[in-house]
């Protein structure tokens, strides 16, 4: 069996699960990730999105072995403590959660959506994060975050600044 | 395992303080930095947070040198569940206390190293210096900090609970809005919940469980697994699960066995739930009575009745149920898990296992939000009874489905409501019937546990009490004639304990849904006719505000509707009324909650921006319960298995929410975290009354329900 390799967070590694393995898995086992989040195991819920390119995916059955040839990235990949991507900057500043469990998927999902759409009205945020369950209720915070999230990237840019 | 069924409960909430030392409860390290000890555990409302705000702000240190333990059976002290909305004034009454007593104590230290009279000191930031003529520490003269007086030592001190609290006045950090001190970690991916630890040698467990609650096994095939040669049955009695080395391999060795049950058909017809409710009452309480309600009934000018119909609900936690369980070497055991109870978990455990309770440790870590007992304590008895059984740590993560069918679902109930007006329109009368099973089901022995009843081959006993049914069954207004009974369920349809509210949502459901019926009959506004009832200056002041607010006298377009509802929660903790505005697509039936506006009152506010998290939260999940959530089944099980089976809320229809927080700095606080629920539901109810002239009387508010009683209108 050639080995599988997959690049995660721009690093490639090579992956000892089996290739029809959920990518899922294989991130937060093998890779030990914690940033995608198991919550349903059926493409429902979100919460344990990935962004693969520039979308946003459920990670929770995708086999390992489809995305060989893609650019992975996870929570931890987007930013840090110390240099946060403006998404996690704006969800720290709008205090956008309650438990956390579903705020990877809400976080990597705005991520893809303020790559799609810079500046993005209400209800295009809204359908955006449709398919992203929160039991909380955390939906109204998670929208404004979207909206900070918005102005953090890209307002500095339209300054000559450097988002 | 114990079967006797009247053990005697437990307190829910014992005194901690009583007997306890400063040091179980607080410690400074040589750097300064400050540990607390809780018994109380974060379920995702920021009481992390606010447990440090209380003792920073006691101690007059920085928020950032609070560093906080909780919920470990071996270090915390135990302060019976975090449950209730009680968590606020448990830490008022405890934590505050003691960081009181330490500040004292340190203070005297300090009085004796610095040469001055203890009223003479002031602390800013875990420093002791004299105090100048302006109050302030004096820059000029020697002061001392808390890690030099005691860094690393013991206090040696009883709490007395007589150390003087600071004033409300002199609060830097209570009633400020802060950030909450988790939230971070969620934020880049840093472990932080029970389902990211990882131990070495650690096993991933699944468990297989029967098709239906009852169903027996017959026979079990695991000749599948011979394909995994890393994974391995665990089978006791009926208990079934699975343990791998990789979790992809314990997920595939579920799929491989092949299992055979027998199951009985024990359910009864979803549409008949509720008449089957009222038959299955065994007990007969009287809440409330006051005057003589058969009479005012009688001699009414008008009498209104209601039937109001509450279905079982799920907890529908995001996450599902995970814990890590590890037999030490001494032959003791170590549970990792998020209960909300680790301390009366730990005597279940003990009992299930026939383990003295010493040698069980309990050690709280975050789940997803739970809003009540959802799978958390039985999977905490699935991974001890796996590891004790394989002899490594085991990892047992539920499925989606596992939660939907085996958490334990808040009640469905039965209520009927009557109620007597005089000529005047003022209410003389209030009889009011609830039927509901215990909201209250925490495991104390072995066979409270879903695992407990698998190894022993039986079903769950029935309830031995009977509790939360009542919740809010009483109104908070001025009736001079008033009975409220309970009728007490001991053996629930489906397995049933503690949901957000208990049966508050369903009570005050009936009881504002009823209240406007009432205004209605009596032709007067419902606000006005609420406030005509109301006697007591803060419920008064919640339903003026939120009327305010909602610019309740204006007009509204076509297919609107505005609705109000309040309650005293637990007619004795916060109060809260809301304000929704619905529009009502009159061909689909659908309901649209465009906008819920909440005055909320907890006496003094610790965190302001947490109870506006908390009040939203509130907001949006009792919305979803109201509009969608009802656990279906057939006669042997739960057909709501997945988020499509039990659709909730989702972004696109989330309302617009304001809050208005009428904050008491002199009022002891009480919590924040269930109140709002119990309004959503009526207050929604009303809104469509409004809109539509038609009363719905059975939760959720489906577009087929709507549907249905706009075409008998017609």
């Amino acid at each position: 069996m050639a080995a599988l390799f997959i690049t995660v967070n721009g690093v490639r590694r090579e992956i000892t699960s089996p290739a029809d393995t959920p990518l899922l898995t294989v991130l937060r086992d093998e890779l030990g990730l914690s940033g995608p989040r198991f919550g349903c195991g059926l493409e429902q819920c979100g919460a344990c999105a990935v962004l693969r390119g520039a979308e946003s995916v459920a990670s929770c059955r995708l086999p390992v072995g489809e995305v060989a040839d893609a650019q992975i990235t996870t929570l931890e990949g987007l930013g840090t403590p110390d240099e946060p991507h403006p998404v996690q900057q704006a969800f720290l500043e709008e205090q956008a959660a309650q438990c956390g469990y579903c705020s990877n998927g809400m976080m990597i999902a705005t991520a893809a959506l303020l790559w799609r759409t810079p500046h993005p009205t209400d209800a295009q945020a809204r359908a955006a994060l449709d398919d992203h369950l929160c039991r909380c209720g955390s939906h109204p915070r998670i929208l404004r975050a979207v909206q900070r999230a918005a102005a953090l990237m890209w307002d500095a840019d339209d300054e000559g600044g450097n988002a | 395992m114990s079967d006797q069924t009247n053990a005697p409960q437990r307190s829910f909430f014992p005194n901690p303080l009583l007997n306890s030392t400063i040091d179980d409860w607080l410690s400074i390290a040589p750097d300064g930095a400050i540990t607390v000890y809780s018994g109380k555990v974060e379920l995702g409302t920021g009481i992390r947070t606010a447990l440090a705000q209380v003792v920073a702000d006691e101690l007059d240190v920085a928020l950032d040198r609070i560093h906080i333990v909780m919920g470990d059976t071996a270090r915390t002290p135990d302060e019976g569940m975090t449950v209730g909305s009680q968590t606020v004034a448990t830490i008022w009454r405890d934590a505050r206390v003691v960081a009181a007593e330490a500040r004292q104590a340190l203070l005297a230290l300090a009085a004796e190293r610095l040469g001055a009279a203890p009223a003479d000191l002031v602390v800013r930031a875990g420093v002791v210096s004299h105090r100048d003529e302006s109050g302030e520490p004096d820059a000029m003269r020697r002061s001392v900090s808390y890690a030099d007086l005691l860094g690393g030592k013991r206090f040696g001190k009883p709490v007395t609970g007589r150390a003087p609290t600071k004033r409300a006045e002199d609060y830097h950090l209570i009633g400020a809005s802060s950030g909450r001190l988790d939230l971070a970690d969620k934020f880049f991916g840093a472990p932080s919940f029970v389902h990211d630890l990882r131990l070495p040698g650690m096993l991933h467990g699944r468990v297989v469980r029967p098709p239906s609650p009852g169903a027996t096994l017959r026979t079990l095939d695991d000749s599948g697994l011979a394909a995994i040669p890393e994974a391995r049955v665990v089978r006791m009695g009926d208990f079934v699960g699975v343990v791998a080395e990789r979790e992809e391999q314990a997920d595939r060795a579920v799929k491989l066995l092949r299992l055979t049950w027998d199951e009985s058909a024990a359910l009864p017809a979803q549409g008949a739930l509720h008449e089957a409710l009222r038959e299955l009452a065994t007990r007969e309480e009287v809440e409330q009575e006051r005057g003589d309600v058969a009479q005012a009934l009688a001699g009414a000018t008008r009498v209104v009745s209601g039937r109001y119909l509450q279905p079982y609900q799920a907890h529908a936690s995001l996450g599902p149920s995970c814990a890590v369980a590890r037999m030490e070497d001494d032959g003791s055991l170590t549970v990792w898990c998020s209960s909300q109870g680790v301390f009366p978990l730990r005597g279940a455990l003990a009992d299930l296992l026939e383990l003295p309770v010493e040698r069980v440790r309990l050690i709280f870590m975050e789940g997803a939000g739970c809003y009540g007992q959802n799978g958390a304590d039985d999977v905490a008895a699935d991974a001890a009874l796996m590891a004790r059984a394989v002899g490594r740590p085991v990892r047992v993560q539920w499925s989606r489905e596992d939660e939907f069918a085996w958490e334990p679902k808040s009640p469905a109930m039965l209520m009927e409501a009557r109620g007597a007006l005089d000529e005047h329109g003022q209410i003389i009368g209030w009889q009011y019937d609830v039927w509901s099973p215990s909201h209250a089901n925490r495991p104390r022995r072995g066979l409270d546990l879903i695992a407990g009843q698998l190894v022993a081959g039986q079903g769950a006993p029935p309830t031995a009490f009977f509790f939360g049914g009542q919740r809010n069954a009483p109104t908070d207004y001025a009736i001079p004639n008033t009975r409220v009974t309970m009728h007490g369920i001991a053996r629930s349809p489906l397995r049933a304990s503690s949901m957000r509210t208990l049966g508050g949502a369903a009570n005050t459901f009936a009881n504002e849904s009823l209240m406007d019926e009432m205004a209605l009959a009596a032709e007067v506004d419902p606000v006005a006719f609420r406030l005509r009832h109301l006697t007591d200056e803060r419920a008064r002041a919640v339903v003026e505000a939120a009327a305010r607010q909602a610019r309740w006298d204006e007009p509204l377009a076509a297919g609107m509707g505005r609705g109000m509802a309040f309650a005293r929660y637990e007619n004795s903790e916060a109060y809260v009324a809301a304000v929704a505005e619905v529009a009502v697509d009159a061909t689909s039936g659908a309901v649209r909650v465009r906008r819920v506006v909440v005055a909320h009152d907890c006496g003094l506010i610790v965190n302001p921006d947490g109870v506006r998290n908390q009040i939203e939260g509130n907001v949006i999940q009792a919305t979803s319960r109201a509009l969608k959530e009802e656990v279906r089944f057939d006669a042997t099980h739960i057909t709501s298995l997945d988020w499509e089976s039990y659709p909730i809320l989702k972004f696109s229809e989330v309302p617009e929410i304001e809050c208005v927080l009428i904050d008491r700095p002199d009022v002891t606080p009480v919590g924040a975290g269930e109140s709002t629920t119990v309004v959503v539901a009526p207050a929604i109810a009303n809104a469509i009354a409004n809109a539509t002239g038609v009363r719905l009387r059975q939760l959720p508010f489906t577009p087929d329900r709507v549907r249905q009683a706009l075409a008998q209108k017609r």
